[in-house]
């Protein structure tokens, strides 16, 4: 699991926090197909799952994870959209 | 005069209009409350009946009746298409101008898919969230004889969760007793990171997919369709060639809750407390069913079983009586069966806090649902269940 301070600057942050699985990813994968290449997003989700789901989603659809934070109980997880 | 108005006749609406009206007879009958659901067709359809028309003998005709002839007499009915929600007024205006005052307000509003969404989703894919469609797919398998069958699902959240893969396995079993099986490719895809959004039901679900060879693609987000090349793309790069392809359209809450500030675009849910089921903090608009953003099932068990708590707390509204904390509360209550294929069923039932322990497949749910699809008219729009 990555645990590292993103050093790309966040475009786009979703607040997830409160939705159960998949409802993060949703949110995720709804902000993607409206950004630009290059935007960088930062998820936030309080369900567990997120941080294992999310990264394997990013893996699957060819986009990078920049990294993922716990913070005050939640997850921020974030990932730049490359195509 | 307290006017309670329940917007939506189907599953949630009918049953809170029924036991409201049971709660607060007396009231009624001396004037002092009036209970109305406004309804967009006037007629009430069971739609988990629609895989029945793809899957069994079922009819469209036996699948609807007048919402009128499920509800009490109580009750009044106003058949009409609501256009927009005035919280500053508390009413509601119609299509046909027509202004509608409340006191307590039930949306109840469903959800409402839209193919049109994914392009070519009309000419090339099949769906069974309509009568019309259901049939269209009863047809396109009749004239299957061998080649690919993908199910995709092209957008969450959507109407009853387990129904894409209750299709695929029943249209596995289906190709097995026609002898194309070994002519057919099944593939289901889930958009998720695995077959099924609740692991304990895809831990389920997932080797009865293998049992039965069919492929399980995960992450499968349905982007395009090439009507070209007879392949549907995802969001994450892959693609399939179908031969048939059954695909979930993409759903929506109503529009005109999303044009009235109560719910969010593009989604148009509700933002619905997971326990008293109001929405968005207001003390006397209630959601159930569908149109919630509730982390549950969108199908009509979770609108019956959220609906006595709805028409608990408007009962006490309206009376001025301390709520019955037991039956005033939602704990996220949903059970529904799953079929499996072949005359086999299961059950999930689970809540907020106890996630469903599926049982092994057998005939007895199967059965169960049958029953069911029979029992309803007689029992759960009255709130007899």
């Amino acid at each position: 699991m990555l645990s590292e301070q993103p050093s790309t600057s966040v475009n786009r942050t979703i607040d997830a926090r409160g939705s159960f699985c998949p409802g993060p990813l949703m949110e995720l994968i709804r902000a993607i197909r409206e950004s630009e290449v290059g935007t960088v997003i930062c998820v936030r989700s309080s369900d567990r799952g997120s941080r294992v789901d999310i990264p394997k989603w990013i893996e699957k659809a060819g986009h990078r994870l920049v990294g993922v934070n716990e913070v005050d109980g939640f997850d921020e997880i974030v990932v730049e959209k490359l195509h | 005069m307290q006017r309670v108005l329940i917007l939506g006749g189907g599953v949630g609406g009918t049953i809170v209009a029924n036991l409201v009206s049971r709660k607060l007879r007396s009231q009624i009958d001396a004037g002092e409350v009036e209970v109305t659901v406004v309804d967009q067709s006037g007629n009430h359809v069971y739609q988990p009946g629609f895989m029945y028309i793809t899957f069994g003998n079922e009819k469209e005709q036996g699948l609807s009746r007048p919402e009128r002839s499920l509800l009490d007499h109580r009750v009044k009915l106003v058949v009409g298409e609501v256009t927009r929600i005035d919280e500053a007024t508390h009413s509601v205006t119609l299509a046909s101008g027509e202004s509608l005052g409340y006191e307590h307000l039930v949306l109840a509003t469903g959800s409402r898919i839209a193919p049109e969404e994914i392009e070519h989703f009309d000419s090339q894919a099949h769906h069974f969230y309509t009568a019309q469609a259901a049939r269209r797919l009863r047809e396109a398998l009749d004239a299957f004889k061998g080649g690919s069958i993908v199910v995709g699902i092209a957008g969450m959240p959507y109407k009853c969760p387990p129904a894409p893969l209750e299709v695929t396995f029943l249209i596995e079993s289906e190709l097995r007793q026609r002898g194309l099986r070994a002519a057919s490719e099944v593939h289901f895809c889930s958009p998720i990171g695995r077959a099924f959004t609740i692991e304990s039901v895809s831990d389920m679900a997932t080797p009865v997919l293998g049992e039965k060879s069919i492929e399980l693609h995960t992450f499968f987000n349905v982007e395009a369709i090439d009507p070209e090349r007879k392949v549907v793309q995802s969001l994450e790069g892959e693609e399939l060639h179908y031969d048939l392809l059954v695909l979930v359209p993409p759903h929506h809450g109503a529009q005109f809750l999303i044009d009235s500030g109560f719910a969010p675009a593009p989604g148009g849910w509700l933002p619905t407390d997971h326990h008293t089921l109001a929405v968005g903090g207001r003390p006397n608009v209630y959601a159930l069913g569908d149109a919630t953003d509730l982390p549950l099932s969108k199908a009509g068990s979770t609108a019956h079983f959220e609906a006595p708590i709805v028409a608990e707390r408007i009962a006490a509204a309206v009376t001025g009586r301390p709520l019955d904390a037991k039956h005033g509360n939602y704990t996220g209550r949903v059970m529904c069966f799953f079929e499996i294929g072949d005359g086999k069923g299961t059950l999930l039932r689970f809540d907020y806090d106890h996630p469903p322990k599926p049982p092994k497949p057998n005939r007895v749910w199967h059965l169960g649902k049958v029953l069911f699809n029979k029992a309803y008219w007689r029992t759960v729009p009255r709130g007899r269940v």
